[in-house]
């Protein structure tokens, strides 16, 4: 086990360098259609990863965070904004949880 | 001509709402920290020493479940890799006048969102237009996550509960609507969701690290569609 502020500080430094270096090392432009089509489609795929299924375990039970997914992915799809998106998928958990102990 | 106080207050008042989000997202993040059995400061301490949300999101659950140091290395590298294109990018355009310690200080403000508005901003990048924007939309970010952090202790398990998918929210948020010009990302995102259930739950599979499985998706779906389908101009197809 190591100490928090260790795991903290190295996060802090891998992302510092992943921003600082290309500015300061790399001015040429990236010519590779490879390199820049990866870079292009890596938050995607990261983020997605990330939410499912993660989500479905996030909250008190499988349903609530099934519903807060759908709830969540139909809002995005209508391309509301992020806070909305957020805002909707919490209020949309939130009642289904106090509704679950009636069926 | 205009003046880098000029542009400092234009960076100031176009940071005004990316300061906004970031209070509620790092409100959820100083909540998520606390809970997860970090301190109040250590959780400031993580705001304002790394300024990114999915990345320090990923660091909490790797700091939580204590991870290994490579695990936290790996992760943060996959997690804020797309920060380096946005650095490529900005480094084509920022003015050279200055001293290169412009660069150092640009590179630390540089998240999505500043990001977004200074590239739009004018044809060439001033220095003193993030600074603007970093000084308005930082201090948001650290003050929702010391928010965040103090109210974690006191929220209910109810409110906690649901306030939990705020985060996975804002990501389907991030990546569903650019999808509606360049389908592929449809199946990204879909390619990637699957992979990440297989992992989480086929046998053998679902021993790994959470981390680990973040960065294998990653890679291997990004890999696939960089293949199958190059972006034409990358220029024109930034987050």
């Amino acid at each position: 086990m190591h100490s928090v502020y260790s795991y903290i500080i190295l996060a802090a430094l891998v992302t510092y360098l992943i921003r600082v270096l290309p500015l300061v090392l790399w001015r040429k432009e990236i010519k590779s259609s490879f390199v820049n089509s990866f870079l292009y489609y890596v938050p995607y795929a990261c983020l997605a990863a990330m939410t499912f299924p993660a989500i479905l375990t996030a909250t008190e039970s499988l349903i609530s965070g099934l519903v807060g997914f759908l709830v969540a992915g139909f809002l995005a799809f209508r391309r509301k904004s992020m806070v909305v998106v957020a805002l909707w998928a919490c209020i949309a958990v939130f009642i289904v949880e106090r509704l679950l102990p009636f069926f | 001509m205009i003046t880098n106080k000029q542009e400092y207050l234009e960076g100031i008042r176009d940071g005004i709402p990316i300061a906004l989000g970031y209070f509620a997202v790092s409100f959820t993040f100083g909540m998520m920290a606390v809970t997860g059995g970090l301190g109040i400061f250590q959780a400031v301490f993580t705001s304002v020493t790394n300024v990114t949300s999915a990345g320090q999101f990923a660091a909490l659950a790797i700091i939580i479940s204590d991870g290994s140091f490579l695990e936290m290395i790996l992760t943060t590298l996959i997690i804020n890799l797309r920060y380096s294109l946005m650095s490529f990018a900005v480094s084509q355009k920022i003015e050279d006048k200055g001293h290169i310690w412009h660069r150092f200080l640009v590179a630390f403000g540089m998240t999505d969102e500043i990001f977004g508005i200074s590239i739009n901003h004018h044809s060439k990048i001033n220095p003193f237009y993030n600074y603007g924007a970093m000084s308005v939309a930082i201090p948001g970010w650290c003050l929702g996550t010391l928010a965040g952090a103090i109210s974690g202790n006191v929220l209910p398990a109810m409110l906690i509960s649901a306030l939990s998918v705020a985060i996975y929210g804002m990501f389907l948020a991030i990546i569903i609507p650019p999808a509606e010009k360049n389908p592929i990302l449809y199946w990204v995102i879909g390619g990637a969701m699957l992979g990440s259930a297989a992992f989480a739950y086929l046998p053998y599979l679902k021993n790994l690290t959470s981390g680990f499985v973040i960065i294998i998706i990653t890679v291997v779906v990004s890999a696939v569609a960089a293949v199958v389908r190059p972006i034409p101009d990358p220029k024109e197809e930034e987050m």
